[in-house]
């Protein structure tokens, strides 16, 4: 396979991955900002936001402040912004467009159907069709596209690299979601009758893990609970070890004979997490394991360009 | 102005207005079964499976980008569902005419890069291939595989009258539209498989396999194994994009940018996730000039620095070759009839539209004093850009012709206005005739030629005009050969 068509499978799977992620960060944010959920103050809720989608410099650099109305535009529909749904979806379709070869028609079509879609929403027309409307739209697309290219296209080292592209994607994400909580939520009163819950539960949301996480405990939420399911649960599809299990898994698919050096890092990784303890993680700092984990995570990306040529 | 006379290819009228009050009984043969079909229709139905159809090539993504519009703006070219029929014996006199055609067009390659026996016998003027800058000295003395110049040819037919097909333009270079004599169909097939049932139309989807065959059979004699063929294209911003991405997909081959090739020890590679790889043909969908910055233009970012070299040595294939252009601008065009002559010692089954070449004197002189009744093109000039349609232009259009001619009046030709055929098409006010012509596409390969029975239907959508350029409003038919 062409280095670039990697190059292009990889963001592909990224940007699709990272759509859907924005809009269930965005989502729960917007519930809580309406029942009054919003934290400490309204802006913390936008912070926390701001903090999980990596801080890009362009938000404080075009102005936008800590509301509603600045994070929704420039995270959900900006074009110019390289963080918002619309910025990946438009990305993941370009990116596809050079892909028509080696990719299903019914994922082309899935993908390009979805930029059509998207490609003259304003903010008014937002507005117009519902905020919660938009975000569950998004998941579904991004669900669509995750099954129709598992059961169309071949499962050859097309699929591997997008693949690679969506968990990497995803790990970084829950990653990034867990430690900004961690920090914001650590003064939390939590004597304040369901100030937990509500807190912890939107994180849960936000990861997809609501549901999972009382099928896994059927108690109530503790923050530790969250941390240990996000992190260490090898059966929950968004903890960070399932996701370095699956970049293993499609590492080695595509190195076949190989011994790569991305195959290492991956399996550092996973090691790291599959014989973590949550205790010792929670006593050793939290913060500083996780972003041990979202630099591994870039560190890999990198690797990834030296072991298959590519420009990621 | 009097609008000349042109023939229906489905009624035979010779009129532009709508068809409200046609006869059954004036419908030409190969036609009949569209007939019945759009009698029997609802004009309704037409209406919803347009849409139907808009709605399919926008979400499969056939799409052309605008040259001037702005990077990246992808329109669709407007779709016809009334297809455009060609009977058994109409087609078999064309491929005929084609292949005679391609076949002389190859051998002229060949020579001028070589001994240039044409020259001496007098057919063609030195001077003609000195002064045309299409003429490429970096091919002189190099062997192609098979003597194949133009593997992938698309020549412009028009339709005058009954029984009367002309060449308007040999397309000899990077001729495109094969996608849309594909797509067509498909969608054809999709929204009306009932009208196929009556009618024994040839297909046309094994065209990929027969290009893919064609590009394998040239490939250089030093390949091993299977020859790996790529497609190379200047990337999504060209207007053609989404055919090569189609043609690639088709024919299960890689479709590369400049970027994923590199030359090392007298060879093209591939960069792949697995390594370099080695290719073998290349169907290049990008300009001479672009091809290499070493050899051509410096600042082209698209081509493979070194190309030239490796090609020239018979390290790599590229198809078409480099150079053709000399052989299908408006300039050597009217040398055709004789080059078949020439080469092949044959009469042309397909004529050319006669020609004035304003770098005759005399040639020139009617052309200054008939511009009113003349179509004058640009030599070097394609999609239908810098052309004067004499009877529809004003006196102040004429006026700067004439200017241009004067002062480069080797750049220009002129041709009677034709009355191109037309076809009825579905309009906003229902269905009417519009002018059309046709682009079959010849294969060529190391075992002769082929040509797939159809090709690229243009229509010219607005009333009365000539021109059927996608660039300029044009749309596209699907075209029918029958089997019998």
């Amino acid at each position: 396979m062409l280095s670039r068509t990697a190059d292009n499978l990889y963001w592909t799977g990224r940007y699709i991955e990272r759509a859907e992620n924005l809009a269930r960060v965005l989502d729960v944010s917007h519930r809580n900002s309406l029942l009054g959920l919003a934290g400490p103050t309204p802006e913390s809720e936008w912070q926390d936001v701001l903090d999980i989608l990596g801080n890009p410099k362009q938000f404080t650099e075009r102005g936008c402040g800590l509301n509603e109305a600045d994070i929704m535009q420039f995270f959900a529909i900006d074009t110019e912004s390289p963080c918002s749904i619309k910025f990946c979806i438009h990305g993941a379709r370009e990116s596809a467009r050079a892909l028509r070869a080696v990719i299903s028609t019914e994922m082309w079509e899935s993908i390009n159907t979805t930029w059509l879609a998207v490609r003259d929403l304003d903010e008014a027309g937002l507005r117009a069709r519902g905020l919660r409307e938009f975000y569950d739209w998004v998941k579904d697309r991004s669900h669509l596209f995750r099954g129709v290219s598992h059961g169309t296209t071949l499962h050859n080292d097309a699929f591997h690299f997008l693949r690679m592209g969506t968990f990497l994607e995803r790990g970084d994400s829950t990653a990034r979601l867990l430690d900004t909580k961690y920090q914001s939520l650590a003064g939390m009163d939590a004597e304040i009758t369901g100030a937990t819950y509500y807190a912890w539960g939107s994180v849960l949301r936000q990861a997809s893990s609501f549901r999972a996480y009382h099928q896994t405990y059927r108690d109530v939420i503790t923050p530790e609970r969250v941390a240990e399911l996000l992190i260490v649960r090898p059966e929950l599809p968004r903890s960070l070890r399932f996701c370095a299990m699956q970049m293993v898994e499609h590492l080695d698919a595509l190195a076949g004979t190989r011994d790569l050096e991305a195959q290492r890092l991956a399996g550092e990784l996973h090691a790291g997490l599959r014989f973590a303890r949550i205790d010792r993680v929670l006593d050793k700092g939290i913060h500083e394991f996780l972003a041990d984990v979202v630099q591994r995570i870039a560190d890999l990306s990198a690797q990834l360009a030296r072991d298959f040529l590519m420009t990621v | 102005m009097t609008t000349p006379a042109f023939l229906d290819e489905m009624y035979g009228l010779s009129t532009l207005e709508s068809f409200a009050d046609r006869k059954s009984t004036q419908v030409r043969a190969p036609y009949q079964a569209i007939e019945e079909w759009l009698q029997a229709t609802d004009p309704a139905v037409f209406a919803r499976k347009r849409d139907e159809a808009d709605l399919i090539f926008r979400r499969v993504g056939i799409t052309f980008n605008v040259y001037g519009d702005n990077a990246g703006t992808e329109r669709l070219i407007p779709f016809d569902i009334i297809p455009r029929v060609l009977s058994a014996a109409e087609w078999s006199h064309l491929a005929a005419g084609l292949v005679q055609r391609v076949k002389a067009l190859n051998l002229f390659l060949h020579d001028i890069y070589h001994a240039q026996e044409v020259v001496r016998a007098g057919v063609v003027p030195e001077a003609h291939l000195l002064r045309n800058s299409l003429f490429r000295p970096e091919m002189k003395g190099v062997d192609v595989p098979s003597n194949v110049y133009v593997h992938i040819a698309g020549i412009d037919i028009v339709r005058v009258e009954e029984g009367s097909f002309y060449v308007l333009e040999d397309n000899l270079r990077t001729p495109s539209g094969v996608s849309y004599m594909l797509q067509n169909r498909a969608v054809m097939m999709r929204l009306f498989p009932q009208v196929f049932a009556k009618a024994q139309v040839a297909p046309v989807d094994h065209y990929s396999q027969e290009l893919l065959r064609c590009l394998r059979s040239v490939a250089p004699p030093t390949a091993e194994g299977e020859p790996t063929v790529v497609v190379m294209t200047p990337g999504p911003y060209n207007s053609a994009y989404f055919e090569h991405t189609f043609l690639a997909e088709q024919m299960g081959v890689e479709l590369a940018e400049g970027q994923d090739l590199f030359v090392r020890d007298n060879a093209v590679y591939m960069r792949t996730t697995l390594g370099p790889r080695r290719v073998d043909v290349i169907y290049r969908r990008i300009d001479d000039d672009s091809l290499d910055p070493l050899a051509f233009r410096p600042d082209s970012m698209l081509g493979v620095p070194g190309l030239l070299s490796v090609y020239r040595n018979g390290g790599v294939t590229l198809a078409n070759a480099i150079g053709t252009g000399v052989a299908d601008d408006k300039s050597s065009y009217p040398y055709v009839p004789d080059l078949i002559n020439f080469y092949l010692g044959e009469k042309p089954i397909l004529g050319n539209v006669p020609t004035y070449r304003c770098a005759l004197d005399a040639d020139r002189a009617y052309v200054l004093e008939h511009l009113s009744e003349l179509v004058v093109k640009q030599t070097q000039g394609s999609g239908g850009y810098g052309m004067l349609i004499g009877p529809r232009s004003t006196r102040e259009e004429q006026a700067k012709f004439r200017e241009l001619i004067a002062a480069h009046p080797d750049g220009y030709i002129a041709q009677p206005t034709l009355a191109l055929s037309s076809c009825p098409t579905f309009v906003e006010e229902g269905i009417a005739p519009r002018h059309i012509d046709l682009r079959p596409f010849v294969l060529t390969g190391a075992n002769g030629s082929v040509v797939v029975p159809g090709g690229l239907t243009r229509v010219a959508l607005k009333k009365g005009s000539l021109v059927v350029n996608s660039s300029q409003g044009g749309g596209t038919k699907d075209t029918w050969v029958l089997r019998s």
